[in-house]
């Protein structure tokens, strides 16, 4: 018997318990993405309906500032990734070692599927290193919400709920394409 | 077919792996994670012909869900990885060796088991990105 492997045991159990704990809570959380220099209240509050507007509007240039509520991304990244002009995109980073990327896969697809105006896009994260740092992306799978002009709009590691990701979309979607 | 595994054998599995490194910890015995070494390599070799797997096959109720080989797989060789280590310390008499990573592959085990959480499968994009950023800077350089 050795007191301090048992005490390692206990130690680890204990740590594993917390860190799982804790994981279990924030996996799958779409969390917003904070435009940094913009008020996020700004951003947050603006109907889908009115940023619909004005995208197509002949003020948008003038009313951008006030509706950003997340990260732009530059448009060459977005099409060495695959992603093609859509009302709504859900850019999915997966790899080969990742078992919970399939359910993300699946529930990406299934909500793609339902809402018309969503595109999945399921990208390798290994052979696409560059814009998996760009994106600051750690850990597989991590999911993207993107809108027509390519920000992001939330952001999640880990597998969110149907409804939670329906209920994502439906603040980017302008209201036409969500009947 | 060959390629896919029962999800609730792999729980088996791991909460099989944890215990057999907690009586590593507990017993301070190099043979035996030297032998838990050896099921994390025969595992990551083939995961359906796993001692564990066999085990499970022989007692438990397969779920009738299947799951990707490739991510356990991967996960076997990082645990045979910190277990060859952890049996070499303590063989070797550098027991603080054989402590710290027999208890990071209890951790990983430990993870898999309860929550079904693979550890080594998710610092995998971060080693990747990592070793990227390295050799860039050498480039810089």
């Amino acid at each position: 018997m050795d007191p301090v492997g048992m005490v390692a045991v206990v130690v680890v159990v204990v740590a594993g318990l917390t860190f799982g704990l804790w994981r279990r809570r924030i996996d799958g959380r779409l969390r917003e993405v904070g435009f940094r220099g913009a008020e996020p209240s700004m951003g947050t509050d603006v109907p889908a309906g009115t940023r619909a507007n004005v995208v197509d509007g002949p003020s948008a240039g003038q009313d951008r500032g006030m509706t950003e509520s997340g990260e732009l991304l530059d448009p060459a990244l977005l099409e060495r990734l695959g992603v093609g002009p859509a009302p709504a995109t859900l850019l999915q980073f997966s790899t080969a070692f990742c078992a919970p990327c399939r359910a993300m896969r699946r529930v990406s697809a299934e909500v793609a599927a339902m809402l018309p105006g969503v595109r999945h896009v399921e990208v390798d994260a290994e052979s696409h290193l560059d814009e998996v740092r760009a994106l600051n992306i750690w850990r597989t799978p991590t999911l993207l919400v993107l809108d027509a002009e390519g920000r992001v709009v939330r952001r999640a590691t880990g597998v969110p709920t149907k409804p939670h990701l329906i209920a994502a979309l439906a603040e980017v979607l302008p209201p036409a394409a969500q009947s | 077919m060959n390629n896919e595994l029962d999800p609730r054998g792999q729980r088996f599995a791991a909460v099989l792996t944890s215990i057999v490194i907690a009586l590593v910890l507990i017993t301070g015995s190099g043979w035996l994670a030297l032998a838990q070494a050896i099921v994390f390599a025969i595992t990551a070799y083939d995961p359906r012909r796993g001692p564990y797997a066999l085990i499970f096959r022989a007692v438990g109720r397969p779920s009738g869900e299947r799951e990707p080989a490739a991510p356990v797989r991967f996960a076997q060789l990082v645990g045979c990885a910190f277990l060859n280590v952890s049996a070499l310390g303590y063989l070797s008499g550098t027991e603080t060796l054989g402590l710290v990573a027999a208890a990071l592959g209890l951790l990983a085990a430990f993870l898999n088991a309860a929550f079904g959480l693979c550890l080594g499968c998710e610092a995998y994009l971060a080693f990747r990105r990592l070793k990227m950023r390295n050799a860039e800077d050498v480039r810089e350089v």
